[in-house]
């Protein structure tokens, strides 16, 4: 591994001669690819950069043991140090802004302005959550319209809103089901899940108290429904399956995998951070599942990885409704909207398990989310997810002679192609073709999952990916697939255009320096 | 001492009442650089297919089942500090956990050396 990744470059630092490439330059930077050094070996910590009024106060400190024994360290860089620090570094990002994202599982679309003018309007960006209920209706009724949309899309009977990321709304969910079984004396110990299913569904059922099995997918790629049946019995107390699921295939057999959990007496839990593909053409709710958690930051492309947080309402069938978290928005006779929370909540919410959160959610993203819904309107949700679809098949027939597609026979995917390493010559891996693609100036695919493929690569371009944009990348994977085929050594080292090169992930996961600390030069 | 395979890719060496248990190089190899261990504390009880272990890679995070049933007698404390021995020494020095064995019987359906080689290269 290349010096320079392990302390970091400073001003002064040579290059690696394969770093500076042939035309050296003694700064480091290569023209509008600028150098920037950590910012703790900018400057030093005994220059200030404001010129703060002397205090003299004999005010004794009330910090008592508290009170700092050494210097803190921190540089003391001026304003336009400061800024420039910090953009130098913005231009080594790479983000949805810039190019193709194709992260599968994660639908990393495209973040219309639209949604960010409208959560920046005063009434929205200034709301405080403890404010007098009637200063903040409109705020409510985004709450309440956005609730009622979500419910329209999924079929189901109600919605909480208040979890804040996808596996909060797993926990949400799962946590309903346990309410659900307990309430009718059927304390069931056992949550299945396919081999398939994204990890934090065995660590949701985990953490809500339940031992996990494993459920056998089938050579297609889906849910083995025999092998599922074989298993159901009076000690399961949920399935959870993701659909579309993670090899990118809609799972055929769901109301008859709902139909036999719930004679089973189970219930159903369905994973919808893939819900970008079904979104206006198929209803979970008609599927027979129980609850369900929806990912804003995917499909109703409020930003996300970085950009904002995440916000995973959790809509619930008829048996799980009851049992929803608190608080959440209600209209009155009149119209007008409150707030339930346990001093007001009626019979009818009174089995509720508890709240999740402080608040009411992450009102920021339900602001985003319903001008997505509401300047697409019924039919651009349900073009959305034909697009994104048909963009992953064009993905998946554009590749599958160079690349290994173990389903490429189950049928067209859903949103998200899959490939696997077969083929790649000794030596050469998914991590070398997906660094690859780093120099080629693409943010790396979803790699080694789902793990039932060996060497995966999961590939999800999004409706918001134009033809000549995907193209482009095409034309980039299938010269790094015949590279990897061929056994090109410089891709076992790429990439070699970074602002860093390939770095130690595994000295960085083993021994990781959290902290800065002055090195000796 | 003897040997034996799962098709896990776990090996446990036999000795009287103890078996040592660790994963195989054909395991270490598919998981890639290992980068954290989590073993089990010494007393815990095992059963035959249970969990036992954790290994994570810099490419997936994986459940390692105890081959038989027993009760821990010694967790490896050095893969704490040094989950790469998984990798330089998956079969040896990289080993996961001792326990007193509950069943001997337990080991006749697991492969011997020949046949754990048969099973890898038909994957």
């Amino acid at each position: 591994m290349s010096q320079i990744n392990q302390s970091g470059w400073k001003p002064g630092t040579p290059m690696a001669a394969k770093d500076a490439g042939a035309h050296p330059t003694v700064t480091g930077n290569k023209a509008l690819m600028l150098e920037e050094p950590l910012i703790f070996e900018i400057g030093d910590s005994d220059t200030y950069g404001v010129d703060l009024a002397e205090t003299h106060t004999d005010l004794p400190s009330r910090m008592g043991d508290f009170a700092r024994k050494s210097d803190i360290g921190l540089p003391g860089l001026s304003e336009p140090q400061t800024i420039r620090h910090y953009t130098r570094l913005s231009r080594q990002n790479y983000g949805i802004d810039l190019g193709l994202f194709p992260l599968g599982s994660c639908t990393m679309k495209h973040n219309p302005r639209l949604n960010e003018k409208v959560a920046r309007m005063p009434g929205f960006l200034d709301v405080h959550p403890m404010q007098p209920i009637d200063t903040v209706q409109g705020a409510l009724g985004v709450i309440d319209e956005l609730a009622h949309w979500l419910i329209e899309l999924t079929g189901m009977q109600s919605v909480a809103m208040s979890p804040k990321a996808g596996a909060h709304g797993e926990l949400c969910g799962i946590l309903c089901i346990r309410a659900a079984l307990e309430a009718r004396g059927d304390a069931r110990k056992v949550v299945l899940v396919p081999e398939s299913a994204h990890g934090t569904n065995p660590a949701t059922a985990a953490f809500a108290g339940y031992t996990t099995e494993d459920i056998p997918a089938n050579a297609d790629g889906r849910v083995d429904l025999e092998a599922l049946k074989a298993r159901l019995g009076p000690d399961v107390a949920a399935v959870m399956i993701t659909n579309p699921n993670t090899c990118g295939l809609f799972e055929r057999d769901m109301k008859a995998i709902s139909d036999a959990v719930h004679e089973a007496g189970g219930l159903v839990y369905c994973d919808g951070a893939n819900f970008n593909a079904i979104m206006g053409r198929v209803r979970p709710g008609d599927l027979g599942v129980d609850a369900m958690h929806i990912n804003l930051h995917k499909t109703f492309s409020t930003p996300h990885g970085g950009g904002g947080p995440g916000s995973g309402p959790v809509v619930l069938s008829e048996a799980l409704a009851p049992f929803a978290p608190l608080p959440f928005v209600d209209k009155d006779a009149d119209g007008n909207l409150h707030i339930v929370e346990e001093e007001t909540v009626g019979e009818e919410h009174g089995s509720s398990f508890g709240r999740m959160t402080a608040f009411h959610g992450q009102m920021g993203m339900f602001t985003r989310a319903l001008t997505y819904i509401l300047s697409h309107g019924a039919d651009g949700l349900r073009q959305a997810a034909g697009d994104a679809v048909l963009n992953a098949n064009y993905v998946l027939r554009r590749l599958d002679d160079v690349l290994h597609a173990p389903f490429g026979a189950s049928g067209p995917c859903m949103h998200e192609a899959l490939f696997g390493d077969e083929g790649f010559a000794e030596g050469l891996s998914t991590l070398d073709l997906a660094k690859g693609l780093i120099d080629e100036g693409f943010h790396p695919m979803t790699m080694y999952f789902p793990l039932v493929v060996h060497g995966a690569m999961l590939i999800e371009p999004t409706e918001t990916e134009s033809k000549d944009g995907i193209d482009q990348f095409v034309m980039s994977m299938r010269s790094l697939a015949e590279r990897a085929k061929e056994g090109d050594e410089a891709l076992k080292t790429a990439p070699h255009h970074a602002p860093r090169a390939r770095l130690d992930e595994a000295q960085a996961a083993r021994k990781p320096r959290l902290v800065w600390t002055a090195q000796s030069e | 001492m003897a040997r034996y395979f799962t098709e896990e890719h776990e090996w446990v060496d036999v000795e009287g009442d103890t078996a040592t248990v660790g994963i195989t190089d054909y395991a270490q190899e598919q998981l890639g650089d290992v980068v954290f261990v989590e073993v089990p504390q010494a007393g815990a009880d095992l059963t035959k297919g249970g969990d036992a272990a954790v290994v994570e890679s810099v490419k997936a995070a994986s459940d390692v089942y105890s081959p038989i049933a027993g009760t821990v007698v010694e967790g490896n404390a050095a893969l704490e500090g040094e989950p790469e021995l998984v990798n330089s020494s998956p079969e040896a020095d990289g080993w996961f956990f001792k326990l007193t064995i509950a069943d001997k019987g337990e080991l006749e359906g697991l492969m011997d050396a020949a046949a754990y080689r048969a099973f890898c290269d038909d994957l």
